[in-house]
């Protein structure tokens, strides 16, 4: 791997950038490997990286049916934060806060990682009372989170309109330790540095069959590129996970509705955070290249058509055009649709499955990615070992059956 | 956005409509009798087809009465839509691979 530092970076400026080489081998798929993670999004990349790094498996493949990142990794609005109200999310969201924070570092790859902070308005006395409420919790399970009155909402954001406006903004709770990160570059520094510990990254890859042995255990998996044997096999497929499962003849709580975002024509520095709001619906941030990010809600049915209704979108703008008047007359650039798997309780299942050897990494509904290093290093730990890392072992399939939910609905901040 | 032929109104757009979800789940007759795993089956677990769909509307913001629909979710397109106690109307390309319940 051609390491990055500055150093590197001046000799490719005084080299008219011509020196730089392919971060990452094309890899042709093998005829077996220790293990298989479908999926090439920043959860299947990074679990790759990590079972190489820190368990020793390095004879691995990633198969993706398309190209890396080109999922929901490449589709999200890039927000990461960790003020979830149950402690085993807040354990789960903040593990993966944590690893955010030192990640450009381990990976030496920039993941443009800006820690400036995720404001989540309240517009009612419900809000007020249900937001307070997650930072107490948060703060007494270690997470950081704080309670701004309406003008000091303000004064973190300027641009916030908090009084002409049908729901007048009554409060905010305010992470300062959330913000975003490069969506691609997260995707691309786990496959650059999976791929320096030898991990295999194949694309256009499908995954279309999984075999088992006599005893019911993982054997094989069927792709579109032949057939791969293999005793250990990690599913990272988002909302394809249920296509995946049914393989195996696994019916899992999962349902898939189209989630759509849309960005702004690029604009000055104008929006120094992260807002979101529940009751009127909508998120926002400012791209580095200036584009106004904005996340609208799920369609209302299910659907794998990555695209979704018009509706959806506009009713996110009018949320954004009351909060945000100065925005009214921002033409929208881009919009687009990723497909997401929503359980019943909007918490992940990161698991063992009833098959020996097949994994699960699935659930994320409209907020994975936030959770990416943190979600890849614990599934990692359950390939590995066979059994869930401690931070997620309450994010089982059986939960269901055995009433343990983590509903964690109200926590998302815009309605599924 | 949709447009929706509702069995009993005909077509309207998909704002006058709530999604219910997959169709054909039926309540246990005996729901003392039922073990977790059958429980969780009826609660939690779902298709989630890709392909065609057996899911139930209900015609919220206008007659309000329930109907059941088949979609194809790889395209949204609507195959048919059919009242409740009817069966799927089976057509051509539809993979009717799901057992119907009620």
């Amino acid at each position: 791997m051609q390491p990055f530092s500055g150093l590197s970076l001046l000799r490719g400026g005084l080299s008219g950038q011509r020196g730089w080489k392919q971060q990452w081998r094309k890899a042709q798929p093998k005829a077996a490997y220790d293990a298989v993670i479908v999926g090439g999004g920043g959860h299947g990349l990074g679990a790759a990286y990590y079972l190489a790094k820190e368990h020793g498996l390095q004879n691995i493949a990633v198969l993706e049916k398309s190209w890396i990142g080109g999922g929901n990794t490449g589709r999200n609005t890039t927000i990461i934060r960790s003020n979830y109200l149950f402690a085993e999310s807040a354990a789960l969201y903040d593990h993966a806060l944590r690893l955010w924070e030192t990640l450009s570092q381990q990976l030496n790859y920039n993941m443009m990682f800006s820690q400036r902070g995720v404001l989540m308005l309240a517009h009612t006395v419900h809000d007020v009372h249900t937001s307070k409420r997650h930072v107490h919790a948060n703060r007494a399970a270690g997470v950081d989170n704080e309670w701004l009155t309406a003008s000091q909402a303000q004064a973190f954001c300027p641009v916030l309109n908090i009084n002409d406006i049908r729901y007048p903004v009554l409060g905010a709770a305010l992470q300062r330790r959330g913000g975003t990160a490069r969506h691609d570059a997260v995707a691309w520094g786990f496959a650059r540095a999976a791929d320096a510990l030898g991990v295999d990254i194949v694309e256009n890859c499908e995954v279309t069959g999984i075999q088992r042995d006599s005893q019911g255990a993982v054997a094989a998996v069927e792709t579109t590129r032949g057939l791969i044997r293999t005793p250990k096999v990690g599913v990272c497929a988002a909302g394809h996970t249920s296509v995946i499962m049914k393989m195996v003849g696994l019916q899992l709580p999962l349902e898939s509705f189209p989630l759509q975002a849309l960005v702004s024509e690029p604009v000055k520095p104008i929006f120094p955070c992260v807002v979101m709001s529940n009751t009127i619906h909508a998120y926002i941030s400012q791209s580095d290249k200036g584009e106004l990010v904005i996340g609208a809600g799920t369609d209302a049915y299910t659907s794998y058509t990555q695209r979704g209704g018009l509706h959806i979108d506009s009713h996110a703008l009018e949320a954004i055009c009351e909060l945000f008047p100065m925005f009214r007359r921002l033409r929208m650039l881009r919009t687009w649709g990723g497909i997401v798997d929503v359980t019943p309780d909007r918490s992940p299942i990161i698991a063992k499955t009833p098959v020996p050897g097949l994994y699960v990494n699935c659930g994320w509904g409209t907020g994975g990615f936030k959770a990416t290093p943190g979600s890849a290093h614990v599934f990692a730990h359950t390939i590995a070992h066979d059994e869930p890392h401690p931070v997620n072992a309450p994010f089982t399939i059986e939960r269901f059956r055995d009433g343990h939910l983590i509903d964690e609905a109200a926590a998302a901040a815009v309605a599924h | 956005m949709l447009l929706i032929e509702c069995p009993y109104c005909g077509e309207r757009p998909e704002l006058e409509f709530s999604h219910g979800g997959q169709a054909h789940i039926a309540r246990a007759q005996n729901p003392s009798e039922v073990s977790a795993d059958e429980w969780t089956n009826f609660l939690y677990m779902r298709d989630n087809v890709k392909g065609v769909h057996a899911e139930r509307w209900r015609h919220t913001h206008g007659c309000g009465r329930f109907f059941n629909a088949l979609r194809d979710t790889m395209t949204d397109h609507f195959v048919g839509t059919y009242k409740v106690g009817e069966q799927p109307p089976v057509a051509a390309g539809a993979q009717a691979d799901r057992k119907v319940q009620s």
